[in-house]
């Protein structure tokens, strides 16, 4: 195989994965925290990045510079995990904390269907495509190979921006020891004084915002279709069961591998670049049921 | 003596900075009634959890009938004749209490045909004999759900002497009844076992439950035996009355 | 259970009676009773606290197979195209349960949700084989062996799926309350427990995912059947959603449940069909937080008067 094909191939991984693992972080956030998986969390993803699109094709169709579509994504990650998040948790999520897993996946899926219709309500059906932001940014030449910048130094650069900064805030604030706190132990976090259901809050807005960061950063690479949430979630949800469902840091390894490993198949095998994810997650899951990165146990008796 | 049973070697076994087993070891006779005292967070719970498969050892090694179980799941290990109860009685408890037993006549029984109706089976009355034996005849119809504690941790033992055991371990048996009712719960229990031959250890807080009941008596603390002898010999001795007992001498 | 036969007997004798006064609701009855069997093997995974949602891949590799079988002329007849695409969606169901089994609640789900996505991709990708997005053509086979007109062609498929229907709800019916169907439920209630029964809580639940595999195959068979067409949309997320979707609307109670709610699921999509076109899901989502928050064992158990059982564990 030729040399500057995997080069490619790698390149493509690292802006894929940095991207998957936005998405995955903010569902293995909310997992570890909150004890639930959140089906819609694909939604958010689909809904930043619509939002993230109109928007920078607003700001051109004004007239005004390109580059305010930086500021704009982050605006419109918070908006929507504010919003959208923050209404799903306080509405829905907070009568099922604690019931059956089967009772918390489907009212999170039922959540997933009306945001799915939503979209094409607001937005439509036809694609968007705004790559106003990433054309801005230019290209840059890696062993002869030209790359966009936007892929290649900033997806990863906010990916990593977001790892760093999610282990600071969970080691360093005291909202964050809030957080690791009633992960561990709700009931003795209370008991403490921290304030659990504001923590679970804030937590789902968090994790939410984050998988619409990666929908807007995205939104300059693809065009949208409707049906991009579905993926995402299944594809979030491989990372975050490769790497330990709750794991923050693994979430970044498996990421990558399985951005890597998905973006080989595209130049070598394209007819079944879908299935790389899942097989990487099969294989561990086989091996290490809890992912790669969980040592834990509980017990019940 | 009778045959040796079960034997738990050197057990080992580390929570993050607890050892739960430091050096537990055991021989038990068939026939015996051990009873194990100590207190919380001695490794009672956990030394029943390793010897039942519940708990894999990171060193040391359990034998049941001569053969080494140490690395059995509690499926197989329940299947070569070793039965437990729970100190928080572990049921179906949506179910009703002969469905309970009728379960584990069936897991028994191997009965898994489908066209069999759970409560038609043909050895239905053995679990209301089995029921009857325990006290629990009346109650055989009510969901465990709306039972109160103390009567759960009697089906819990049931269930596991619907198995048939050769040996059962019991957490606890008779924490959830209260004091001038333990003895007869005891007593039922006693029988239920000598009629079936089954040889038992149970953890007991009580003790005069551990005098009247126990053959020997294990004493545990920091994950291991301190002391081991007959209920006399036990209950007597001054270091075991002062720091388990919590009796002055 | 005799309120539970009332019902059954009641819905059997107005399916029967129906297509004879309508003969244009054939079809629609028809699928409803496809979906109703796929949602019937919802309905057995959620009794040992389990939820897929990727039964439509047995939904639509049973379709598949007919229609594969049907272009290849091979064996073009319904007594034969039926029971082989039923038998190898319960291939597959084991195949795969071999792995997903291990797992439980989420991860149990989540799996079951992305191999149906795969094998969804697969469809659309492998255009030279499957027909891509456009799907296969299925042409009317014979049905013992002679050749029916269309509407004539309908009637019997009806009636012989009905017939399966009642046949697949007495034998689930049956199996649930056999020690074996306690033993799927033991493992909602307390796995830990039927571990120390010395039974495989594994083995339990991976003959009911084959036996949910064989419904949903059952089901995608005939839909090949009375559509005439298949598309991977038959494999897609949507799809298995509804079939959870309809279990739980008509209730896991009983085996009756998922065909009330399959009854009741075509009448939402006539009604959705002509109110609320493009929100259709947005419309069952909205129900099934509805039905989970208000009315948790379904229409069945609202005819039943059934009270909610706890969901706290
Ligand atoms: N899964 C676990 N993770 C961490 N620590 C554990 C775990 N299981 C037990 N421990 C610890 O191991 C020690 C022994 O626990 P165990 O339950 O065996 O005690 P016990 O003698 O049965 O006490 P009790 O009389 O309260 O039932 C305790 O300190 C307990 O906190
Ligand atoms: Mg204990």
């Amino acid at each position: 195989m030729p040399p500057e094909m995997l080069l490619l191939a790698a390149l493509d991984g690292l802006a894929y994965g940095s991207l998957i693992f936005l998405v995955a972080v903010g569902l293995s956030l909310i997992f570890g925290v909150l004890g639930v998986l959140n089906v819609a969390h694909g939604s958010f993803y689909a809904i930043g990045a619509y939002v993230a699109a109109a928007g920078v094709l607003a700001l051109t169709g004004m007239g005004l510079p390109p580059w305010l579509a930086f500021p704009f994504f982050i605006v419109a990650a918070v908006l929507v995990g504010v919003i959208v998040g923050g209404l799903v948790e306080t509405l829905l999520l907070r009568r099922i904390y604690g019931k059956e897993e089967v009772l918390q996946l489907l009212v999170t899926f039922a959540v997933f269907m009306i945001l799915e219709d939503a979209q094409k309500v607001v937005f439509g059906v036809q694609p968007y495509f705004a790559n106003a932001p990433m054309n801005w940014l230019g290209t840059i030449e890696v062993f002869g190979i030209f790359y966009t910048q936007y892929q290649l130094i900033l997806i990863p650069t906010v990916a990593l921006l977001v790892l760093v900064g999610l282990r600071l805030f969970l080691r360093r604030t005291a909202f964050g020891r809030a957080i690791v706190a009633v992960t561990q132990d709700r009931d003795a976090a209370t008991a403490m004084g921290i304030d659990a259901t504001r923590v679970y809050l804030i937590t789902f807005i968090i994790g939410a915002s984050l998988a619409a960061l990666g929908g807007a950063l995205s939104s300059a690479t693809t065009s949208l279709t409707p049906g991009i949430g579905s993926g995402m979630i299944v594809l979030s949800f491989a990372v975050a069961a490769t790497a330990g469902l709750g794991r923050i840091e693994g979430a970044a390894v498996a990421a990558l591998l399985i951005g890597l490993g998905r973006s080989v198949a595209v130049y070598f095998a394209p007819e079944f670049d879908v299935l790389i994810p899942y097989l990487i997650m099969v294989a561990v899951l086989l091996i290490k049921p809890e992912g790669l990165f969980t040592t834990v146990q509980t017990r019940k008796v | 003596m009778s045959a040796l049973i079960l034997e738990a070697r050197d057990l080992e076994l580390r929570f993050g900075g607890v050892q739960a087993a430091n050096g537990a070891s055991l021989k038990v006779h068939a026939n015996e009634r051990i009873a194990i005292i100590g207190p919380n967070g001695a490794g009672k719970t956990t030394f029943i959890n390793l010897c039942t498969g519940y708990l894999k050892p990171q060193a040391g090694r359990v034998f049941f009938g001569g053969s080494d179980i140490t690395a059995l799941s509690p499926r197989a290990i329940t299947r070569l004749g070793v039965g437990r109860s729970f100190q928080i009685p572990q049921l179906f408890l949506e179910n009703t209490v002969i469905e309970n037993l009728l379960l584990a006549l069936s897991a028994r029984e191997r009965t898994w045909s489908p066209f069999l109706r759970l409560d038609r089976h043909p050895k239905t009355e053995e679990m209301w004999a089995l029921l009857d034996i325990v006290g629990l005849k009346d109650a055989g119809r009510r969901v465990v759900r709306e039972l109160p504690e103390g009567m759960r941790k009697l089906i819990d033992i049931a269930v596991a002497l619907a198995l048939e055991p050769k040996l059962i371990f019991m957490d606890e048996p008779t924490s959830g009844v209260s004091s001038h009712e333990k003895f007869q719960v005891m007593d039922t229990l006693t029988r239920a076992l000598d009629a079936r031959a089954t040889t038992a250890i149970f953890v007991e807080h009580d003790m005069d439950v551990v005098a009247r009941y126990a053959s020997r008596v294990a004493v545990w603390a920091g994950g291991r035996i301190a002391h081991e002898g007959t209920p006399d010999e036990i209950l007597n001795h001054p270091e075991v009355r002062e720091t388990v007992i919590g009796v002055g001498v | 259970m005799a309120r539970q036969l009332i019902i059954g007997a009641g819905l059997l004798a107005a399916l029967i009676i129906f297509p004879l006064l309508s003969p244009w609701s054939t079809v629609i009855l028809t699928v409803a009773l496809c979906e109703g069997l796929a949602a019937l093997g919802i309905l057995v995974l959620l009794r040992a606290g389990q939820v897929s949602f990727g039964h439509g891949l047995y939904f639509a590799f049973s379709a598949y197979v007919v229609a594969f079988m049907a272009a290849a002329r091979f064996g073009h007849e319904v007594l034969i195209l039926v029971p082989v695409a039923t038998a190898a969606s319960g291939l597959l169901a084991a195949l795969v349960g071999l792995f997903v089994v291990r797992y439980r609640a989420i991860f149990f789900g989540m799996l079951n949700l992305a191999i149906s996505m795969v094998f969804f991709s697969l469809l659309e990708k492998l255009f030279s084989i499957t027909g891509g997005a456009d799907g296969k053509r299925v042409p009317r086979p014979t049905l013992a062996g002679i050749s029916l007109e269309r509407a004539e062609f309908e009637l019997w498929i009806f009636y012989i799926t009905l017939g399966l229907a009642v046949l697949a709800a007495l034998g689930v019916a049956r199996y649930l309350l056999s020690p074996g169907g306690k033993a799927l439920e033991a493992i909602k209630s307390n796995e830990t427990r039927l571990e120390y029964l010395g039974v495989s809580s594994r083995k339990v639940l991976f003959g009911a995912y084959v036996l949910s595999g064989l419904l949903a195959g059952l089901g995608g068979a005939v839909i090949a059947l009375v559509s005439g067409h298949v598309t991977p949309e038959l494999a897609y997320w949507v799809r298995s959603g509804e079939f959870v979707f309809i279990a739980i609307l008509g209730g896991v109670g009983g085996v009756v449940g998922p065909f009330l709610g399959a009854l009741m699921f075509q009448i939402i999509r006539g009604y959705a069909a002509v109110y609320a076109p493009e929100t259709w899901h947005a419309v069952l989502g909205v129900m099934l937080l509805v039905i989970i928050f208000f009315a948790p064992n379904g229409l069945y158990g609202l005819m039943t008067g059934r009270k909610p059982a706890g969901t706290g564990q």
